[in-house]
């Protein structure tokens, strides 16, 4: 089966990696991107030219290099902000993600600032069962710190956000709502643009966690409607060490600086100082910048691929995906049964043979997938499971890959008897 | 394929159907372990009973929730420790932490099969730095619990 929405083999012959060969001499069947993706070797070159050609610390001296550095990483955030609809001031560099989360859950908790902004004890933080822990553990140390109250949403059986009591849920006294815009573990989609009309109707803020959508699907920042939007570069084919907060212009100004140190501040005296407007606000040290030409060139390359297709595409395997999986006995796949609002992450249980057995024996085939909680423990808890088994799909992956999944399952349920 | 030099059969037969397995009164002692990374997790008491003024494993009884290697070892400790002294099962237990952390250097060689009896069909796991955890698991929580029951019978 080819696929009609992307050339997948011209896009795999961008890829180094996948020329590899695993246990056993297989090649390598990828099915891990939900932890981390490969990488084109336009991002690679990327990474590599800005230290052959451009490296110098950007936004200092007077230099050409200097420039040239600079450029390279304003040009970046430029890239980024088109790819979300945003404006480049709105695009604050990070580590990754969760670093962009713990951000904002400390500048609400940051004493002696803006006091709209600031969360009290009395206060609601509303989060969902289905996050993960980068969207989780930040709010629990807010509400520890704070002494607000922590609320969640449920998850249903067959792994959606329960919504039914948003607007009982989203309270007066609620001040953020953080939900995932693509779970990890099922793929499901929650109604991000809903959950901000109430949230905001009733005056609290939206953040949404992109490590999973902004890889996979188009997202446009005011369509989406959340206040701040996080990811990480090295989920969508860029280097490791760089990620985006995404924050409304109004909103990073009120907020205090996080990390602070050289490169964010304004007049530094010994008696105090004060800091830059965002984002350089809440960007200390050297910038990484050839993080950033990685990233930028991993934004082209999915630009030029077209989000529209690269989600299509993905689909197309999800879907594949689970139709075959649904065929084998004792296998029973967690979250929604349907690609609707779901993406390609497909996490699956297997009678009698617990996940890890299931990835080693999938690992003996060269075929990469993860296996434990994945950082979603309460998910797995809600969903009534101790831990399951992975595969999640990105541009490279292809339907007889999807295929050697389903037939490296049957081999473990035979391996292990109960096939 | 190289899988079932880790699985082998006494493996395999230790996780279908594990040795002592159930929570058991009295005990001394009761731990509870997990691994974060996967989130296996395991329940152990032991009781320990004198013998001429010697610690010796009267029982070890645990409750798991984990993968194949992870079940068969805590089946295969168990028979390995109870009814042992104390500072003999401690050896054993250093003996298979050793295996373990030899990194596949010992697959091919003769391990002490006299002290590890049946453990020694692990030694394949030793190759396979993932899953070292998962066959310690049991051995930990049994360390630990009987350090503590040692404790209280001081």
């Amino acid at each position: 089966m080819t696929s009609v929405h992307l050339d997948v083999e011209a896009v795999r012959a961008d890829f180094p990696a996948l020329a590899r060969t695993v246990r056993n001499d297989k090649p390598l069947i990828y099915l891990d991107s939900g932890a981390t993706s490969q990488k084109p070797a336009q991002v690679l070159d990327a990474v590599r030219s800005a230290y052959e050609q451009h490296n110098a610390a950007a936004h200092r001296g007077t230099h050409l290099l200097g420039e040239e550095a600079t450029d390279l990483y304003e040009g970046a955030r430029a890239t980024v902000a088109a790819f979300l609809a945003a404006r480049p001031d709105e695009v604050v560099f990070t580590k990754n993600a969760t670093e962009a989360v713990n951000l904002v859950a400390y500048a609400l908790s940051a004493p002696g600032q803006n006091p709209e902004l600031q969360v009290r004890a009395g206060d609601e933080v509303l989060i969902t069962e289905m996050e993960h822990h980068a969207n989780l553990v930040p709010w629990q140390q807010l509400c520890e710190r704070t002494g607000a109250t922590l609320r969640w949403l449920d998850v249903t059986p067959e792994g959606r956000l329960d919504t039914d009591d948003l607007d009982t849920m989203i309270t007066e006294r609620t001040r953020i709502v953080a939900v995932t815009h693509q779970s990890n573990v099922t793929g499901t989609v929650p109604p991000v643009a809903e959950i901000a009309r109430v949230a905001h109707e009733k005056g609290a803020l939206v953040l949404a966690d992109g490590a999973q959508s902004v890889p996979h699907q188009p997202v446009d920042v005011t369509a989406l409607g959340a206040d701040f939007l996080v990811f990480s570069s090295h989920k969508m084919l860029g280097p490791y060490g760089i990620g985006v907060l995404f924050g409304r212009a109004g909103l990073l100004e009120a907020m205090p600086p996080f990390l602070t140190g050289g490169s964010m501040i304004e007049v530094v005296r010994m008696e105090g100082s004060t800091f830059l407007p965002p984002p350089q606000r809440f960007e200390p040290g050297v910038p990484a910048i050839a993080e950033a030409a990685g990233l930028a060139a991993a934004v082209d390359y999915l630009t030029a691929l077209g989000m529209d297709n690269v989600a299509a595409h993905e689909e197309s395997l999800t879907a594949h995906a689970l139709d075959a999986l649904r065929e084998i006995d004792g296998v029973r796949i967690l979250g929604p049964d349907t690609t609707k609002d779901r993406g390609g992450a497909v996490a699956f249980e297997v009678d009698g043979v617990h996940p890890h057995d299931v990835g080693q024996v999938l690992d003996e085939l060269g075929i990469a997938v993860r296996t434990g909680h994945h950082c979603a423990w309460p998910l797995h808890r809600a969903l009534g499971v101790q831990a399951s088994t992975r595969a999640s799909f990105y541009v490279y992956n292809t339907h007889d890959e999807v295929d050697a999944l389903a037939d490296g399952i049957r081999y473990a349920q035979r391996f292990f008897s109960t096939g | 394929m190289q899988l079932e030099s880790m699985y082998q059969d006494i493996i395999l037969d230790h996780y279908r159907n594990p040795h002592h397995k159930g929570l058991r009164d009295p005990f001394d002692a009761e731990v509870h372990h997990v691994n974060p990374v996967c989130g296996d997790e395991v329940t152990l008491r032991v009781s320990l009973k004198d013998v001429n003024g010697e610690p010796v494993v009267e029982d070890v009884s645990y409750d798991s929730l984990g993968c194949s290697i992870s079940q068969a070892s805590a089946s295969v400790m168990s028979d390995l420790v109870i009814g042992k002294p104390v500072a003999e099962a401690m050896t054993i237990s250093q003996a298979f932490l050793e295996l373990m952390q030899s990194k596949g250097s010992r697959v091919d060689g003769q391990p002490d099969e006299g002290l590890l009896e049946d453990a020694v069909a692990f030694v394949g796991v030793s190759k396979y730095p993932a899953r070292i955890k998962c066959a310690l698991l049991g051995w930990m929580a049994w360390k630990d619990a009987t350090a503590q029951a040692m404790e209280v019978a001081q």
